[in-house]
């Protein structure tokens, strides 16, 4: 059995990064260029890390599942993300952070690894600035910053709602430098399909070549897994088509331990679900929160009216609205961190009260008609005019809100076929970002030796619940200026090992595993498609495991979810063959590893008997339906490790030491 | 939310092996689509449709599904994306169609892209002209000035940002009758030609990618402007203009 070492430096909190960057080994630039370490996707914390450690002078071997790193899954973040600037001097520090971080985390995060994310977030914005990323400026030429959700500070930085393609853009721009100079290998449509350890040491991987079927062995002195989050599990969600968890779940199968695989975050304003041809959800950023209010219909009847087709939002008056955030959590208001905004909504809409046209009335009003008069009224005062008529004073308020929002308003009128500017977004919860992971020490290391696990893929820095704007920030902490430390400590033995072979035993078998299963597959004539499992998967998820979970429906999930995957293996079908491309394969292995970690996931919501962040069981909750924490039991990490079938996965648990933050109930209100 | 309204449709699919392949066109039925379904959505129905009758599904490149990414490419009755304007092929929904339509469904056809499988091509010379010069040469390392000590102007900034929207996803290439990708290389040069970050190496960059657009086949640009009405990001001939005025002034002072 492995132990878990967290590897925390000693030391005062503030001092921990500083001590432990002036302490570590270091590997001379000659050295480095013996050195070769792979890193499998080029999203931002996988494209950031290939790049710093290209400069850096290390070998590098990039891996993606697209035709090229800049349409990694990243691409799509809308809102912005955060430093500790303090730029708009409205008292924000990196403490500040560092404790916004914890709380919205619901204390279920590990301090050391959050105050060094907070410590490092303002590089971030000097880096990318420099390289050229256009954030929003003000009129004097300075940065512009807004607020997100949870928090009561703007420090938000935001390139329209496109802030994630302008990192992501940076970053590839940073990589494609480097590529030029021939430090970077890139290897686009390529998938990692296996991990190979050697004497206990990640090696190398097995990767398909996507285009030509090939499967390739590629050796390094480490290997950084960088592939993203895993929600797609659920089927639907937010998160790109091809995001899966079959690079964190092969590692995780060869040694390396899983954490708080539990943690989801619901996203609550997202376009709700149109029917069942659908096949993902799309999100509407929650910058929209600062300007948007949320509300439903007070009378039931009204909302009944309303998803009958009957009555229209603009039909009810202002005192027959319930702004139920702005009621229950009148400090933050319509601003109340994710977790509670999505259990707020559904809470309304299983009572009755929801307006959408699906027919479990799932949907709730996001409505700018506010903002957009105040607005137009101060535009008009800066301008000079008086008398203005109601409608001047909107269409003036409405190119405000174009200037902020407009590309986000253009996206849900192309999708919806309504204007949000003159009748309310319609808005639902839906899965977005896996708060677990694999496990990682504070070297950000798995428990496989050499074996790195970044960004979205691993579990460390957000607890149970994440923080709008802090995702981007941990990819880009981690790859640009974390790992490339943390790496050099662990590299410093082997500036002698020289070029580690690939006709080794190790590599054999990892090979003929992977091609055992492609054969499997393409030789299964079963009856069913690899979505039609996908589907089933999903919808046990989301019915079972999703917002509100209890024992019952758990137990119930787990059971179902076998029997998915033993149905799976006998009846899938596979189309096609191995030697040209073949998305049907791709995602049949994904699907396979979601079934596994499918079950896991609800194991762990199981395990966990209490309420915080992104997981809620229904059990413990108070009669307003808020959710109980339990400390005394529950200040861990549940981490898992893999004995086969996932019903024998093993728990251990990491302590989450709170010295510097005092565990406190986390309130809104 | 419009009514759901069930579509049945004619579908004219090209289908190719590989890149040796001749490929040609298939025709095939799908049957009460949602018009509320994306235009990708209703290819997964395609798709599920032609795995239960024991046929391979039509291979297309896509991911984010939200219009960001770039990698959804077709083109859907003769135009980059299908018809409406600034949109990609996975913001297309099925209301723009009738029942009863026949949509023909081709991939992008230009010699800098070979065609890997039916719908997917090989866009990687995009990456190619990028490593040439798409950047700006600074390190890594986060030992940077402060932010705020580059004060931009917010026209500029805002200038900077509307041609960094590109996404790198080749409609303006596809629908160019000489298959140039002057748009896309220029968008790229004028985000750093706005800002004062990019200026130290502006001429070595337009040079370069210049060159390196010119050998991986793409043909030149006689100022037609298909590109810019099929772009999805709304990226402006301006750039065009902007990229000239740098690589004349490049060639005319630089000392290579
Ligand atoms: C719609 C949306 C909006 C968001 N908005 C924000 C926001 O405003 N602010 C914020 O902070 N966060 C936001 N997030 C969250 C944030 O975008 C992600 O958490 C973050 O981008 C993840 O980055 P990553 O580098 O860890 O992974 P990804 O960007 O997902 O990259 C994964 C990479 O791994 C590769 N890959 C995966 N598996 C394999 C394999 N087996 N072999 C080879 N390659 C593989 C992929 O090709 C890709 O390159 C948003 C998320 C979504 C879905
Ligand atoms: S310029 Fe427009 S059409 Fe061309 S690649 Fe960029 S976004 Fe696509
Ligand atoms: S799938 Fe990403 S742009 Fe269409």
């Amino acid at each position: 059995m492995t132990t878990l070492n967290s590897r925390i430096p000693e030391g005062p909190i503030a001092d921990k990064w500083t001590n432990y960057k002036n302490n570590i080994r270091l590997v001379n630039p000659a050295n480095k260029r013996s050195i070769d370490v792979i890193v499998v996707g080029t999203g931002l914390a996988g494209g950031s890390a290939a790049a710093t450690l290209a400069e850096l002078g290390y070998n590098v071997k990039a891996f993606c599942y697209q035709d090229s790193p800049r349409r990694a899954h990243s691409i799509a973040a809308q809102g912005g993300i955060n430093a500790a600037k303090n730029y708009q001097g409205d008292g924000d520090s990196t403490y500040r952070l560092f404790y916004d971080t914890v709380k919205g985390g619901d204390y279920r995060s590990r301090e050391a690894n959050v105050h060094r994310l907070a410590e490092v977030s303002t590089n971030i914005i000097d880096q990318c600035v420099a390289q050229g990323v256009p954030f929003a400026r003000d009129y004097g030429g300075l940065l512009d910053n807004r607020s997100f959700g949870g928090v009561q500070v703007s420090r938000t930085f935001y390139a329209k709602g496109q802030t994630g393609q302008q990192l992501l853009l940076g970053c590839y721009s940073a990589m494609s430098r480097q590529i030029g100079k021939g430090k970077i290998q890139m290897y686009n449509r390529h998938e990692m399909l296996d991990v190979v350890v050697v004497d206990g040491k990640a090696r190398g991987i097995i990767a398909r070549n996507l285009v030509n079927g090939e499967i390739e062995r590629h050796s390094a002195h480490a290997v950084v897994i960088a592939s993203g989050g895993y929600g797609n599990v659920f089927f639907l969600s937010t998160n790109a088509m091809g995001s899966n968890v079959s690079a964190g779940w092969k590692v995780h199968k060869r040694g390396a331990h899983f954490a708080n695989p539990c943690f989801t975050q619901i996203h609550p304003t997202c376009i709700p679900q149109h029917g069942d041809q659908q096949s993902k959800l799309t999100l509407m950023s929650e910058s929209l929160r600062n300007d948007g209010r949320i509300w439903v219909p007070a009378k039931k009847e009204d909302a009944e009216a309303i998803r009958a087709g009957k009555m229209s939002p603009l039909d009810i008056a202002e005192e027959d609205r319930d702004y139920y955030l702005e009621r229950r959590y009148p400090s933050f208001g319509n601003l109340v961190p994710r977790d509670v905004a999505s259990r707020a909504a559904k809470e309304r809409c299983d009572a009755g009260f929801g307006v959408g046209t699906n027919e479990t009335g799932e949907a709730v009003y996001l409505d700018f008609s506010s903002a957009i008069m105040r607005y137009g009224q101060e535009e008009a005062n800066v301008k000079g005019y008086h008398n203005q008529s109601e409608s001047q004073i909107r269409a003036l308020g409405e190119k405000v809100v174009e200037n902020k929002y407009g590309n986000l308003f253009q996206m849900y009128e192309k999708i919806t076929a309504d204007n949000p500017y003159k009748v309310p977004m319609k808005i639902y919860p839906a899965v977005h970002y896996t708060m677990g992971g694999v496990w990682v020490d504070y070297n950000l290391m798995t428990t496989i030796p050499g074996c790195y696990a970044i960004g979205e893929a691993n579990f460390s820095d957000h607890g149970a619940n994440r923080l709008g704007a802090s995702a981007l920030m941990q990819g880009l902490a981690d790859g640009y200026f974390v790992l490339p430390y943390t790496i050099g400590d662990y590299l410093a033995d082997d500036i002698r090992t020289g070029a580690i072979p690939t006709d080794t035993p190790e590599f054999d078998e990892a090979e003929k595993s992977v091609k055992d299963r492609i054969d499997f597959f393409l030789n299964n004539k079963g009856s069913k498609s690899v979505d039609h499992f996908h589907k089933r998967l999903g919808k046990v998820m989301w019915n079972k495991v999703g917002m509100a979970r209890n024992e019952k429906g758990l137990k119930e999930a787990i059971a179902e979810i076998k029997e998915i995957r033993e149905e799976f293996w006998k009846e899938v079908t596979v189309p096609g063959t191995n030697d040209s491309m073949n998305p049907e394969l791709e995602k049949a292995g994904r699907v396979a590893d979601f079934l596994e970690l499918g079950e896991l996931f609800a194991r762990d919501a199981l395990e966990r008997e209490e309420s915080c962040g992104g997981h809620y069981r229904e059990e413990h909750s108070t009669e307003e339906g808020e959710a109980v924490r339990d400390d005394e039991n529950f200040t861990h990490a549940s981490v898992w490790e893999y004995k086969g079938e996932p019903s024998d996965a093993v728990l251990h648990k990491e302590e989450l030491i709170y010295e510097n933050i005092e565990l406190k109930t986390r309130s809104y209100k | 939310m419009s009514a759901q309204k069930g579509l049945n449709l004619t579908l004219k699919v090209w289908r190719q092996k590989n890149n040796k392949d001749k490929g040609q066109m298939e025709t095939y039925q799908v049957a009460d689509i949602s018009t509320d379904s994306s235009f990708l959505e209703m290819m997964d129905i395609l798709n599920e449709q032609l795995i239960a009758e024991g046929k391979e599904p039509v291979a297309f490149d896509h991911d984010c599904r939200e219009g960001i990414c770039g990698s959804c490419s077709m083109y859907i009755n003769g135009e980059a994306h299908g018809p409406g304007r600034e949109i990609t092929t996975c913001q297309l929904h099925m209301r723009e169609f009738k029942d009863g339509d026949t949509i023909y469904i081709e991939p992008w056809r230009a010699k800098a892209f070979p065609v890997i499988k039916d719908l997917v091509v090989d866009r990687s010379a995009f990456d190619r002209v990028m490593a040439a010069g798409g950047f700006i040469s600074v390190n890594t390392s986060g030992n940077t000035q402060d932010a705020n000590s580059i004060p931009i102007e917010k026209a500029d900034a805002d200038k900077a940002f509307d041609a960094a929207t590109c996404i790198g996803c080749g409609a303006c290439v596809a629908s160019c009758k000489n298959a140039s990708a002057m748009l896309f290389v220029s968008a790229k040069v004028s985000q750093f030609a706005l800002l004062p970050q990019g200026q130290v190496e502006a001429k070595e960059r337009v040079q370069n990618m210049v060159k390196v657009m010119d050998e991986e086949g793409f043909g030149n640009c006689s100022n037609t402007g298909a590109c810019e009405v099929e772009c999805p990001k709304g990226i402006s001939l301006e750039n065009i203009a902007r990229m000239n005025r740098e690589y004349l002034s490049a060639s005319v002072t630089s000392d290579k």
